[in-house]
């Protein structure tokens, strides 16, 4: 009979991770995406009850103040945090929880050194790995919150000596970790290793662009699963290492999926600032300016959209910083009235994170059916009237395509080229993230709007109106 | 302690897989949601700081779990409640608001 509760304290969190994994399953697919959630919202809360009936937990009432506390925030930042904030709020919460995960490990140490037991070699390694992975991802990713918010400079910070000082922390980490598998019961040395993590998060993310943002964000997510599983190892608890395996999986499946669409390996992300790479190309292809750009204005622009027959319109995160993204439904509305078949072509990395424009659309109200991938619209291009990008460059430079030299060669891009009719809105002539000239401008077929996204679509949605 | 510790090994591996073959068919449209809510489940740490602050005394480890509890329940709750906020918005037809 005394087994009981801790059995039946397992066989809750058996329930739990099924729970997590028909969530997560479910997840992938817009009609059942809700229910997913909820259901993943379920097993969360059936693992912490139990987790409350542990036998060792007596300090309950405290503990459920911090659980108080902690929804309380939780619930304000989740119905406060804009749309357009959903990175930023991500790499928050990854941090949280990376912040927890290291918590957890610097406890378990400190508890272990004050009751004056030998601490086991695994459970000291558990430990240490804990630790580092919980702190670069705490760092790493308050970091990236702070370069998403235009706290920091969003632009890639380098300075002199910057690999072979990561790769001194990296070694005063393994020097300070191989000391303590000797010695567990060094503090100083422990708080050392712990300060070292928590550079090295910030050393880790410090280098990198704003434009590179979705796959840090991603892999900041997976660490975070993989510091909440380091935890799991730490307290000796399936659930953390089943839930912490199933994230850092999800995670690493979105930032491989990210660098694809940036046509960049994980490595040339982490390790080389984009912008200094690009320079040479960039400058290169520079002579181009001295080509000629066709400037329209609204009322032409929204006779070409009028009579066109199918539009694809292709939004780049300068729609989203501008919030035009109401006024760009206005406008596919008004549109749909008049008979044109209108369609979103959506780049994997038009936003700031994994599916960020998706979302921004569809709090538009734009319906899902419109949003197109770019491996399903690039072939429907050569159909379409009318391409109207509104504020991307890079993901339809098609230098991606043709010009070996171009620091974007490769990656792949929205082929808008192929349209009949190319109308870009665009505030002036300057380049996108990778400083690369976009030969689109200056074909014939295309036609630029300058000006702001936000005045140039509503401009177009009265011109339309009066057609 | 090795053997629980290669048990843990076992579980560990197997649910990567999991993870992998559950995740790897999500369409673009639901990365976001999809981070955002994986995201809430890796503030399952929150489980591993209730454990830490379990004990009824006050010391280093109890205050640390303590403030691992909050930290992990405001990503637990915040990364549910937003991933549902977002979802609701995503609609089949549109539907006036």
């Amino acid at each position: 009979m005394s087994d009981f509760l801790p059995t039946g304290i397992q066989l809750t969190y058996l329930v739990a991770a099924s729970l997590f994994i028909l969530g997560l399953k479910k997840l992938g697919s817009p009609a059942t995406a809700r229910n997913g959630n909820l259901i993943a919202a379920v097993g969360m809360l059936l693992a912490i009850a139990a987790t409350m009936l542990d036998q060792n937990v007596l300090n309950y009432e405290m503990i459920l103040l911090g659980l108080a506390i902690g929804s309380l925030i939780g619930a304000i930042v989740a119905y406060k945090v804009q749309m357009t904030e959903m990175p930023q709020m991500v790499g928050l919460l990854n941090g949280l929880g990376g912040a927890a995960s290291a918590l957890v490990a610097v406890a378990e140490f400190w508890r272990l050194l004050d009751s004056s037991q030998p601490i086991p070699l695994d459970v000291n390694i558990s430990i240490l790995l804990d630790v580092l992975i919980g702190g670069v991802t705490f760092t790493g990713s308050f970091l990236a919150f702070a370069k998403l918010q235009g706290l920091i400079s969003g632009s890639p910070i380098t300075f002199p000596f910057q690999q072979p000082f990561n790769l001194a922390l990296l070694a005063a980490y393994v020097v300070g970790s191989v000391y303590l598998i000797i010695t567990p019961d060094s503090l100083p040395i422990f708080l050392g290793v712990v300060g070292v993590s928590l550079v090295l998060g910030v050393m880790f993310v410090i280098p990198i662009g704003g434009g590179d943002m979705p796959v840090v964000i991603s892999l900041l997510n997976s660490l975070s699963g993989v510091a909440a599983a380091a935890a799991g190892f730490v307290v000796m608890n399936n659930m953390l290492i089943i839930a912490g395996a199933l994230v850092g999986a999800s995670g690493l499946i979105l930032t491989e999926i990210m660098c694809k669409a940036m046509n960049r390996s994980l490595f040339s992300v982490l390790f080389s600032a984009f912008g200094k790479a690009s320079s040479s190309g960039g400058a290169a292809s520079g002579g181009a300016t001295d080509q000629t750009v066709r400037s329209i204005d609204a009322e032409e622009g929204a006779m070409m959209l009028g009579y066109a027959r199918s539009v694809v319109i292709v939004p780049g995160y300068g729609m989203a910083v501008a919030q035009a993204q109401h006024s760009v439904r206005e406008l596919s509305d008004q549109l749909e009235k008049m008979g044109v078949d209108v369609k979103y072509a959506i780049h994997p990395v038009a936003g700031r994170m994994p599916g960020h424009m998706n979302v921004l659309l569809a709090e538009a109200n734009v319906p899902y059916t419109q949003l197109y991938d770019m491996d399903d619209i690039n072939p429907q291009f050569d159909q379409a009237d009318v391409a109207l990008v509104i504020g991307a460059n890079d993901v339809v430079n098609p230098a991606a395509r043709s010009d070996k030299n171009s620091p974007i060669y490769g990656m792949p891009i929205l082929e808008v080229d192929r349209a009949k009719q190319t109308i870009v809105i665009k505030r002036g002539m300057s380049t996108g993230f990778a400083g690369v000239d976009n030969e689109l401008f200056y074909k014939d077929k295309t036609t630029m709007l300058f000006g702001s996204a936000k005045d140039m679509v509503a401009k177009l949605v009265s011109e339309v109106k009066q057609l | 302690m090795t053997e629980a510790l290669i048990a843990a090994l076992f579980v560990f591996v197997l649910a990567s897989f999991i993870g992998f073959e559950v995740i790897n068919k999500i369409p673009p449209t639901l990365h976001t949601p999809l981070m955002s809510g994986s995201n809430a489940i890796s503030g399952i740490a929150v489980l591993g700081a209730i454990v830490a602050a379990g004990a009824r005394e006050t010391n280093v480890s109890v205050i640390l779990g303590l403030i691992a509890v909050v930290l992990a329940t405001i990503n637990v709750v915040a990364g549910f409640l937003v991933t549902d906020r977002m979802l609701q918005m995503f609609k089949k037809k549109e539907i006036k608001a």
